[in-house]
């Protein structure tokens, strides 16, 4: 038998607060391989994310969510992470007083830290931390005054994406999920950060963009596209699909999708 | 007549106590007979005796306050007021009896001393038993010393200040204190001097019941700068101990002084302390307060701005745990114009711990220009825990700038899952979103009580994730 998708939503019905907003979505990706999720503002994609990064508020009705073949929806959102997911927030959360690189250090030592048989972790050496650190954030163009500022206070909206992508950059997730990375970025703040994402992936891994543009998929190109309405995927295509979208609009697809 | 610690320590790593092999221990209780006991067992002046009986009659004529933490279980008959461990003050540690010396090995006193300070004194039970300061700030007319020690080399300094910031009758605790005060620094820097390296006395309860009543009168001359820095530990024992220390300090025109604390008492100590400073023109006190453990914590450092340019400063960080009541705060009383004031308080509290943030900020009349600002914070970890804030005001001028600000808040769950999302445990994530919180007064520490004070916070949420 081959081996099981990296990720896979099987039959996925769930909401918030007893409500249903995601109605039985399936979705299989492979490694090496990138999806965009489309769909206008409202249709669930940032629902779909938090269930799938293990969000504690969102219930799950039905179904599975599937990472390495191993049904993850029982785990919580740091083994998640420690399994090699990753979630880029549409919002990122302010958390004052905790600076960049102490934040940066703990996540590394959870992530990557080795098990030291007694319960806790062995820590990465920190000279090889401070190192990582000012690599990933030249290759981001991320100014070193970073690392001491306090996490997403008082950063603007492309500072806050920028971030996101840094800790990507730390973790080394095999599958990273990226909720409107682009919006709030200008066109060079967007170019910088989708060449540093073109850098870190390789075929190993694999990645759900999510966007409502096509200007993004213009950058880091996805080789599948599919479109949420209303808590489903109702189409899913090549890239064409993309530029269809940015043509036509969700109208269309939303005559089709209701019959 | 050996004490039984409380055998389970829980977090407090400081719950220890060693055996009692003492030069001499009071009966319990308290009365006119102890405590010229205590003055003729150190060999006091005349006017001194006087000032401890008077100070025992206001003690007895005052009520216990009621408008704080609940005082109701605390017996003063059941405590004992005056221990002596050792037969005389150490200026080597080698002079220090080995069982106390190695308490405060435990503690880490000898290591920090060598590594970063420039004086300790160390107080177990009612008497210092070691004190030591660099030879050069000696030379420079710098006085440490432990303030029985200061009232035999230097009464006239003494009897000149002491009594003159809180009068015995300030409050029922300054009385007490005053009555049966014992041990406590005596600090005094000459005009111009400098003291870079933090000055530290350790504060140590052993005995079961025990009363530690230290005095601390600090006189910081014209131009001067000095950073005092107190550290306080006790056994876990399941009956009360009780700490009431005075602190007076007094700081001339163009002056500095720092106090920093970081007590962490154990869960049976009631410590309840007043702390006041007067600043002089162009002058600036700093308080900093890290309040951790002890059953209940009364304490409101003070600043007395008494002339033009006078700067006041109070930083606290209070967390109460399970039982706890902190109830801390901070009074800024500006007498003269163009004075300022700033405090930022900060409060956890987790379980079914208590925090209070009670403070006064006052101005005269007349005090024109006055500026104060009062930030308070207080985070609760979970549905148990309880915090109130009174923030007084009495303002009798017109013209002045007064901010105030304070929050409540919860550990956001949508912070917990961000930090989660990236792999960090649910405890984790929690501690940091604490040493985040308090960072603001961390980051004015000097580096290694920083450490130290996040240390403690760290080993207080051990245990806080269900
Ligand atoms: N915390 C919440 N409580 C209640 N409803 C929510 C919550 N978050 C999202 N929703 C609802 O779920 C639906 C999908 O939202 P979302 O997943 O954010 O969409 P998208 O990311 O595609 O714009 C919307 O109707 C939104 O109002
Ligand atoms: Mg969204």
């Amino acid at each position: 038998m081959s081996e099981a998708p990296l990720f896979q939503v099987e039959n996925l019905h769930a909401g918030i607060e007893g409500e249903e907003i995601l109605k039985g979505v399936d979705l299989t990706i492979n490694r090496g391989e990138i999806h965009a999720l489309m769909g206008p503002n409202g249709s669930g994609k940032s629902t779909l994310a938090y269930i799938v990064a293990g969000h504690p508020n969102y219930e799950v009705f039905e179904g599975r969510v599937l990472y390495k073949g191993e049904n993850v929806l029982e785990l919580g959102a740091d083994e998640r992470a420690q399994l090699g997911m990753f979630l880029a927030f549409q919002y990122p959360t302010t958390i004052p007083g905790v600076s960049m690189a102490n934040f940066l250090r703990l996540a590394v030592n959870s992530v990557k830290g080795e098990d030291d048989g007694e319960g806790g972790k062995k820590r990465i050496a920190p000279r090889e931390f401070r190192k990582m650190l000012r690599e990933k954030m030249q290759m981001l163009n991320i100014d070193e005054s970073f690392a001491t500022r306090y996490l997403n206070e008082g950063f603007s909206g492309g500072e806050k994406k920028r971030a996101e992508i840094l800790q990507m950059a730390m973790l080394e997730p095999e599958f990273c999920i990226m909720d409107e990375t682009d919006s709030g970025l200008d066109i060079d703040a967007l170019r910088t950060v989708s060449e540093g994402v073109n850098k870190l992936y390789n075929d190993n891994m694999a990645m759900l963009l999510i966007t409502h543009y096509q200007r993004l998929l213009n950058h880091i190109k996805p080789q599948f596209v599919h479109v949420m309405l209303e808590g489903q995927i109702v189409q899913s295509g090549g890239p064409e699909l993309a530029e269809e979208l940015e043509a036509k609009g969700y109208d269309w697809l939303k005559e089709t999708a209701s019959v | 007549m050996v004490s039984k610690p409380d055998i389970d320590l829980g977090d407090y790593k400081y719950g220890f106590s060693d055996p009692e092999d003492y030069h001499f221990k009071s009966r319990k209780g308290l009365d006119e007979e102890m405590v010229t006991q205590i003055s003729d067992m150190k060999g006091e002046p005349e006017w001194m005796k006087e000032f401890r009986l008077k100070s025992l009659e206001y003690f007895q004529k005052r009520p216990t306050p009621t408008w704080g933490g609940d005082l109701s279980d605390l017996d003063y008959n059941d405590i004992y007021y005056y221990v002596r461990a050792a037969e005389s003050t150490g200026k080597t540690w080698d002079d220090v009896p080995e069982y106390i010396k190695n308490t405060f090995e435990k503690l880490g006193i000898p290591e920090a001393e060598q590594k970063f300070l420039a004086g300790v004194g160390a107080q177990y039970e009612s008497e210092v038993v070691y004190h030591s300061l660099r030879e050069d700030l000696e030379n420079q007319g710098v006085i440490f010393l432990d303030m029985d020690a200061a009232l035999k080399e230097h009464p006239e300094i003494v009897k000149q200040y002491m009594g003159t910031i809180i009068p015995p009758n300030d409050n029922k605790f300054a009385a007490l204190n005053s009555a049966v005060w014992s041990g406590g620094s005596f600090v005094y820097v000459p005009k111009g001097v400098k003291v870079e390296i933090p000055l530290q006395a350790y504060f140590r309860i052993n005995a079961e019941n025990m009363g530690q009543f230290e005095r601390t009168l600090i006189i910081v001359e014209e131009d001067a700068y000095v950073h005092y820095v107190e550290g306080c530990t006790a056994p876990t024992y399941t009956t009360n101990s009780l700490h009431s220390a005075v602190v007076e300090i007094i700081v001339k025109e163009g002056g500095r002084c720092r106090y920093t604390t970081i007590q962490n008492w154990s869960k049976n100590t009631y410590n309840l302390v007043t702390k006041r400073a007067a600043a002089y023109k162009n002058a600036t006190m700093e308080w900093v307060d890290g309040n951790l453990g002890s059953k209940l914590t009364m304490k409101y450092p003070a600043v007395w701005l008494m002339e033009p340019g006078a700067r006041g400063e109070v930083l606290s960080v209070a967390f109460a745990t399970d039982d706890m009541h902190q109830d801390a705060g901070a009074k800024m009383v500006h007498v003269a114009p163009n004075t300022s004031s700033q405090i930022i308080s900060k409060s956890i509290s987790k379980g079914t711990g208590r925090s209070t943030y009670r403070g006064l900020v006052k101005v005269h009349k007349g005090a024109s220009n006055v500026k104060a600002n009062v930030v308070c914070d207080a985070l609760l970890l979970d549905e148990s825990s309880r915090t109130d804030t009174y923030p007084y005001m009495e303002i009798e001028e017109e013209q002045v700038s007064i901010g105030h600000e304070a929050t409540v808040s919860k550990v956001a769950e949508e912070q917990l899952f961000y930090l989660q999302s990236r792999g960090v445990s649910e405890a984790d994530a929690m501690s940091m979103i604490v040493s985040g919180f308090i960072e603001p007064v961390a980051k004015e520490l000097p580096l290694e009580y920083a450490v130290e004070l996040n240390r403690l916070i760290q080993l207080e949420m051990e245990g806080s994730v269900g």
